[in-house]
């Protein structure tokens, strides 16, 4: 099924709480060599036709506007899946 | 690899080259960027001017509030004093209630940020006003939160009541900390400027007091908890100093994101540091990060400091010295720790996997030097930078509206004059959204939490047992009146202070202490300024009056969108002491057939009032007579009659006057009543209207066991206490019963009043 894949992710400056655990959880059980964890959030637009450019247009617009929150989260990645 | 910036500004730069800096941008005015030159006998780094635009802004520095705040510490008696271990100017107030424990509370506000992310702007107010708290040495032990919101029908409410009320649960269950009250009010003035004041209070043994001084040389100065990041950058100076305009916040982030389990580590950390005496002064860092840390420390203990300013561990090793002065990150804290200390002090901290790095020490100097690897990069006396920043007398000017306002009186809108026209009205300011249930949101907080908690929301005040063997308890309120305020703010300020106590007064506890957080519009308005004016007056008299002293507070300015400031809402807190909290009286009626007894007596005041709001839209006249000494009599008595087990109910009248009264009191626990109105009407020369509706002081509703009744009214009598049986509690009937006006099933009233909220929010 033709899908747009939206990538959301906490702004950089910003602490990532569910991060930093996950981050102290790894460096416990020995994988030293991930020094740092962030977590964000994937989010798929379904379509049951072939994606158009508007519809990716429009994807930018819901995902700036709608999936995320622009005070704390930044828009990463809009991609289309066929 | 490093990112670390290596061109910085030095103090050798600054000597040499006298360069334009962005001073205005920071928020500072021309004659302080000349005053800075002056104390400095040069241009300040880059990194200094960073700390004294931070420190000295509005919210740091209190530079338009300081000349009225002081009668806060003038208008005292050596009574009142008594019992203040730590007043005014401390993180928070501290007073000593007696079997060799104290307790710190506070309240601050933390409004814009709640406006621009209100999830995480409401609980990172909950994080900074507890590590407040436990600034102080104390173990935290409740919250509690005032709130005001914008218009329930406007679409943007839903917004900022969501995220608020999410954020303050989230972050103050995470915690683990019971949140025990508050209040919420919608009014279409906070509608671009909600308010979010939260209160935190904590309990510790007189000899864990701790102050936030560094006062002996040699010490070492760490920094631990969480990392510095680039969170909420010159958050506290640009978010609180300037009004909201189209643009908003751009560049780095202007709000912070908390981490509620790294403070619980936190907390859990400092009380075990403090229990093994390590720490010989301690700062939390909120607003202005770690440039109001190390100059606040090194100013209160009248030495220097000298810190290593890369030894700051950084979640993002890119921010330029300026960002890691200002940085704002959450669920940090500052130790000053005798060098004999710190291996003990390390060993506590590692147990709890806490970050720490030693920063600097502690120097017999009065200066704060602060070094960028081998450059040195700040170089100031820390009391300019910390305490000594601008007074402002600011202009005051009466403003031009209040006098129509004060003329605009209730007395000519039109009455009700059928008995079921009444029992409309009495219904429709039930289900009004600012009398109606606060279930909704009350319920999203955990208010058991720790098993001590002995009265919480919906009864009048808070209150939490503090002695498990004593059963010695604190009771807590805190209320405000926006309405009352902008008819009159210096009455206003005082019915605030009266209801609050009232409302711990009924509770059975003794009134002890104050703290207030003060909303208002901009200070560069004189009409603001005569409103800031008259409501600090207002309260320092009133307390005075009562004889309770206010241990601490805040002040936050700048609430208004464009031109239109919010009403002057100034949060007064009440600290009660029981000692006892098996002898709490709750709000509610309990059993069958018991008397219940209007004390104090009633005048015809509707301005202002909840009635005026809902049935006409109406706000004009004159707030209600403030009657400090009847509610002196009041809390007396009511505590006196506790003492004796023979108060079993006792509601504060308060917005919506005796008729929302009787209903939540009936509502609580399911208990009806038969109520007759005559007498009063009577006695108090009144209409319906007025007796249902008016919002008169210094009035209570109690009920009492019949067996009690001659020796009730004795009390009341000898007490000088007016007193007026108005009804019998009736658990069979299901209903109130409002004798020739009408009956309202409970059933019925409860689903108009539980309903409101969640279907405007739910």
């Amino acid at each position: 099924m033709p899908k747009i894949i939206v990538e959301i992710m906490p702004k950089q400056d910003l602490l990532d709480p569910p991060g930093k655990a996950v981050a102290n959880a790894l460096k416990r059980s020995g994988h030293n060599d991930i020094v740092n964890v962030r977590i964000g959030k994937r989010i798929e637009l379904h379509f049951d036709r072939p994606i158009t450019q508007a519809d990716l247009d429009n994807a930018g617009r819901v995902a700036a506007s709608f999936l995320s929150n622009d005070v704390i989260e930044d828009v990463v990645a809009i991609t289309k899946e066929d | 690899m490093s990112k670390r910036p290596t061109n910085v500004d030095t103090v050798s730069d600054a000597i040499a080259n006298d360069k334009e800096q962005p001073w205005k941008e920071l928020g500072l005015k021309q004659d302080e960027y000349q005053e800075i030159k002056t104390i400095l006998g040069r241009r300040p780094t880059s990194s200094e001017l960073a700390m004294y635009s931070v420190m000295w802004s509005e919210h740091c520095s209190y530079k338009s509030s300081k000349i009225y705040l002081r009668q806060f510490g003038e208008k005292v008696t050596p009574e009142m004093k008594k019992d203040l271990m730590v007043g005014m100017g401390e993180n928070a107030g501290v007073v000593d209630i007696g079997e060799g424990l104290a307790v710190t509370f506070k309240v601050e506000s933390h409004n814009h940020p709640s406006y621009i992310e209100p999830f995480q702007g409401a609980a990172t107010g909950v994080g900074g006003i507890v590590r407040d708290i436990l600034t102080m040495g104390a173990r935290p032990i409740a919250v509690m939160d005032q709130l005001r919101f914008g218009a329930p029908s406007d679409p943007d409410t839903a917004r900022v009541v969501h995220g608020v009320t999410s954020g303050i649960s989230f972050y103050g269950n995470c915690l683990g900390l019971p949140n025990i009250g508050g209040e919420t009010v919608f009014d279409k003035v906070y509608q671009g400027n909600p308010l979010v004041n939260a209160l935190a209070v904590g309990v510790m043994k007189h000899e864990d007091l701790k102050l936030a001084k560094a006062s002996n040389p040699g010490d070492l100065v760490i920094l631990f908890g969480a990392r510095t990041g680039g969170d909420g950058i010159g958050g506290v100076s640009v978010l609180a100093s300037e009004t909201f305009d189209s643009t908003g916040p751009t560049r780095r982030p202007a709000v912070q994101v908390g981490d509620p389990f790294a403070e619980k580590v936190l907390i859990e950390c400092c009380l075990e540091l403090f229990y093994a005496g390590v720490v010989a002064g301690i700062q939390d860092l909120g607003g202005a990060g770690i440039s109001c840390a190390t100059s606040e420390l090194a100013s209160n203990g009248g030495k220097g400091m000298k810190v290593q300013l890369q030894n700051v561990l950084l979640r993002d090793d890119s921010l330029t010295p300026e960002e890691i002065l200002m940085s704002e990150s959450q669920e940090r804290m500052m130790a000053i720790v005798p060098t004999k200390d710190l291996k003990a002090f390390e060993a506590i901290v590692t147990k709890w996997e806490v970050e720490y790095s030693v920063l600097g020490e502690v120097i017999d100097e009065d200066r704060l030097y602060i070094n960028w690897g081998e450059q040195e990069i700040v170089n100031v006396p820390p009391r300019t930078v910390a305490h000594d920043g601008p007074v402002y007398h600011r202009p005051v000017e009466y403003p031009k509206y209040q006098d129509a306002l004060n003329a605009n009186s209730s007395s000519s809108l039109p009455r009700a004059t059928t008995p079921a026209e009444l029992a409309k009205q009495i219904m429709a300011i039930v289900v009004s959204p600012n009398q109606a249930d606060k279930s909704w949101i009350t319920a999203q907080y955990d208010r058991y939490v720790m098993g001590n908690t002995a009265l919480s929301m919906p009864d009048d005040a808070g209150m939490i047992r503090v002695s498990e063997e004593t059963g010695l308890g604190i009771t807590l309120a805190t209320d405000a009146n926006g309405k009352y305020c902008q008819l009159d703010p210096y009455h206003g300020a005082q019915l605030a202070l009266a209801e609050a106590y009232r409302n711990v007064a009924v509770t059975g506890a003794k009134p002890k202490a104050v703290t207030n957080c003060l909303n208002f519009g901009s200070p560069e308005n004189p009409g603001v300024m005569w409103q800031f004016k008259q409501a600090t007056a207002g309260l320092a008299d009133a307390c005075l009056e009562l004889g309770i002293p206010v241990t601490g507070g805040n002040v936050s300015f700048y609430n208004q969108t464009g031109d239109v400031a919010i009403y002057p809402t100034p949060v007064v807190g009440v600290l009660g002491v029981i000692d006892n909290v098996a002898r709490r009286i709750p709000s509610g009626w309990q059993d069958e057939g018991n008397n219940i007894y209007l004390l104090g007596t009633t005048k015809d005041e509707l301005d202002g009032s909840a009635w005026a709001e809902t049935i006409h839209q109406h706000l004009g006249g004159k707030p209600p007579v403030v009657e400090l000494a009847a509610e002196k009599k009041l809390a007396d008595l009511i505590h006196g009659a506790a003492i004796q087990g023979m108060i079993e109910a006792a509601h504060d009248i308060s917005e919506g006057g005796l008729a929302i009264a009787v209903v939540e009191a009936a509502l609580r626990f399911n208990v009806g009543a038969r109520i007759w109105l005559d007498e009063v009407l009577e006695r108090d020369d009144l209409d319906l209207t007025a007796a249902l509706f008016s919002e008169s002081q210094a009035r209570v509703i109690v009920s009492v066991g019949r067996e009690d009744d001659v020796k009730f009214q004795s009390l009341c009598e000898a007490r000088g206490v007016p007193v007026l049986r108005i009804g019998v509690t009736d658990k069979a009937s299901g209903s109130i019963e409002i004798k020739e006006l009408a009956t309202f099933e409970l059933n019925e009233v409860r689903e108009g009043w539980a309903k409101t909220l969640p279907e405007l929010f739910g």
